[in-house]
């Protein structure tokens, strides 16, 4: 789509792109570049040499059992996140759809979490759980249950995808109401008037047309489980206990900053940044025209 | 909607208000938490009711700060997260409204370059390039300021895109008008695009705001001293040390107090941040 009638300044236009390309370009371009540039060179300790050694980094990253270790993490920990905060957003959202008298309010009390910051986030499910303290881990521990995400590697994943959930909920929420309430109702009559009962229209009837926004959802939050966690992993876990739950995201963190292991932290970030265009191309490939709000 | 019986309607209640429990809880044991003594909260026997102690503990949290840990006030804090927060909202609306009006409105030679270049920045966040972006703030010499706080963070696509979408949108008739009216590029952007575009910029002002407000791994990364710190990263940073030396109800105040602007944007400005997050997810 193009505007018919323009504007025929000559110099005017790149003034106005002047701005954002400058910051693009030093502040994206440069450092991204870089950061691919990094991934084929190996500092001394002291960061004042640095030669060339092609693909040494990534076969030293490949050959780490941590590496897997941290992809593995990730695929269990985005599978729970999603899988819990969209189920959950699903139910939340399919209740508010019903046509209560208070389900204006009820929507504003579910969609602010999405304004807490991931790491206060972290803090808040830290503060319950924190074994000697929390408030919830007092009766989980009164059960007999050894409860203690500082020492147990379950217990550490299990509090970050809780918080993690919690945080996500709103979002998913929002995005399914929306979707809920674009479906037209005429075709709701229709399948009640067919005698299709409610538990049964949802499944033949709402859940497939739902099915463009939980996909665009899926995508969405994986890229979430991806990055916006960092926060809630940093103050929950810091990655612990013993790499329990660390990411790929938090182990580029972990390596360059607490390693100094810069070469290797590079190539993290490119093997990431290949994840991420690919979960992009395939959000605009298959999401951007099958939405509708 | 199709049926409507009480007993459905008294599960979607039941239902409805378990979810705003389990939303509500954890923040509602932070306000709890900050209202008592370092010592009931540490005891692990912190009952559920609120204590005595809360001017006491907000007014330490915002003026003088930890004794232990981090010695700097919430106070400062909270103004360097305002001052980011809005720095990159603000920023990101000025330099994205410019480029989206260039590009829509204007025929020059690597028009199409110029809007892929912006728009390849949307697929990598800013945490997958973050140390060599620390390297090149570092090189212009920008750590602890509040310049390097936010440009890193206000160079993406996103507002672009909203603003080129909106565009679109305006219909061609307004600008043939203004023409015949001797209108400028000027004048038609001041006039009539700007005046036009003012919920847009309200709606990506509100999400941009919150992105703002929330950031933690970059200023981790780039602020070394305590006066440059946002209150996100302050609350960490009281934490830093053993459990029990935590002093866990100043850490829940400012936990509080860091909640809420944006939570307070979400509520009071529902529907430009329904809006924006639409919009700009899309």
């Amino acid at each position: 789509m193009e505007k018919s009638t323009v504007f025929n300044n000559r110099l005017l236009p790149y003034l106005l792109l002047l701005p954002q390309l400058v910051i693009t370009v030093v502040f994206f371009y440069w450092p991204a570049s870089q950061a691919i540039w990094q991934s084929f060179l190996r500092e001394d300790a002291f960061g004042l040499v640095s030669e060339f050694v092609g693909l040494e980094n990534y076969q030293a990253l490949f050959a780490q059992p941590e590496y897997y270790r941290s992809m593995l993490t990730t695929v269990i920990f985005s599978t729970l996140v999603a899988a819990l905060s969209l189920s959950i957003a699903l139910l939340f959202a399919t209740q508010a759809d019903k046509n209560l008298k208070a389900a204006p309010a009820y929507k504003t009390l579910m969609i602010w979490p999405y304004a807490v910051a991931p790491a206060v986030a972290g803090v808040l499910w830290f503060f319950m759980f924190q074994p000697s303290l929390g408030m919830l881990a007092r009766p989980l521990r009164g059960m007999g249950l050894d409860w203690n995400p500082l020492l147990n590697e379950n217990h550490a994943m299990m509090l970050v995808v809780m918080a993690s959930v919690w945080k996500q909920i709103s979002y998913n929420f929002l995005f399914f109401l929306a979707g809920l309430q674009s479906i037209p109702k005429s075709v709701i009559e229709a399948s009640a008037i067919d005698g299709a009962r409610p538990v049964r229209r949802f499944w033949t009837i709402i859940f497939p047309l739902l099915s463009p926004t939980t996909f665009f959802l899926l995508v969405v939050n994986v890229v979430y489980v991806f990055f916006d966690t960092f926060g809630i992993i940093d103050a929950v876990t810091g990655g612990g206990p013993a790499g329990a739950t660390t990411t790929m995201v938090y182990k580029v963190y972990a390596d360059g900053r607490l390693g100094g292991d810069l070469g290797g932290s590079a190539a993290q970030s490119v093997v990431l940044m290949v994840i991420v265009i690919a979960l992009t191309a395939i959000q605009f490939r298959y999401v951007e025209r099958k939405v509708q709000y | 909607m199709v049926e409507h019986r009480p007993l459905t309607d008294f599960i979607a209640y039941t239902i409805l208000t378990l979810g705003v429990f389990i939303v509500a809880f954890p923040v509602y044991l932070a306000l709890v938490a900050s209202t008592h003594d370092a010592a009931t909260v540490v005891g692990g026997q912190m009952p559920a009711t609120p204590g005595s102690r809360t001017l006491e503990n907000y007014y330490r949290a915002i003026f003088v700060g930890g004794t232990r840990t981090s010695r700097e006030p919430v106070a400062n804090m909270l103004i360097n997260s305002f001052v980011s927060a809005i720095g990159i909202a603000v920023g990101k609306i000025f330099i994205s409204i410019l480029s989206a009006y260039a590009v829509v409105y204007f025929r020059f030679p690597f028009r199409k370059t110029a809007f892929w270049i912006i728009f390849i920045t949307l697929m990598l966040p800013v945490e997958v390039r973050i140390y060599p972006t620390y390297k090149v703030v570092a090189d212009l010499r920008l750590l602890d300021t509040y310049a390097g706080l936010i440009l890193p963070l206000i160079a993406s696509a996103t507002g672009t895109l909203l603003f080129r979408q909106f565009f679109m949108t305006v219909p061609d008739e307004l600008l043939e008008a203004s023409r015949i009216d001797g209108a400028g590029p000027f004048r038609f952007f001041w006039d009539t695009l700007l005046p036009l575009s003012v919920t847009t910029m309200a709606a990506l002002f509100v999400i941009q705001f919150i992105y703002g407000w929330n950031q933690y791994l970059w200023p981790l990364l780039i602020t070394t001293q305590d006066s440059m710190q946002t209150i996100v990263i302050g609350i960490k940073k009281m934490l830093v040390t053993t459990d029990e030396l935590a002093e866990w109800q100043l850490a829940m105040a400012t936990a509080v107090l860091a909640m809420l602007p944006p939570v307070a944007v979400v509520i009071f400005m529902q529907r430009l941040f329904v809006r924006g997050l639409v919009q700009t997810e899309k």
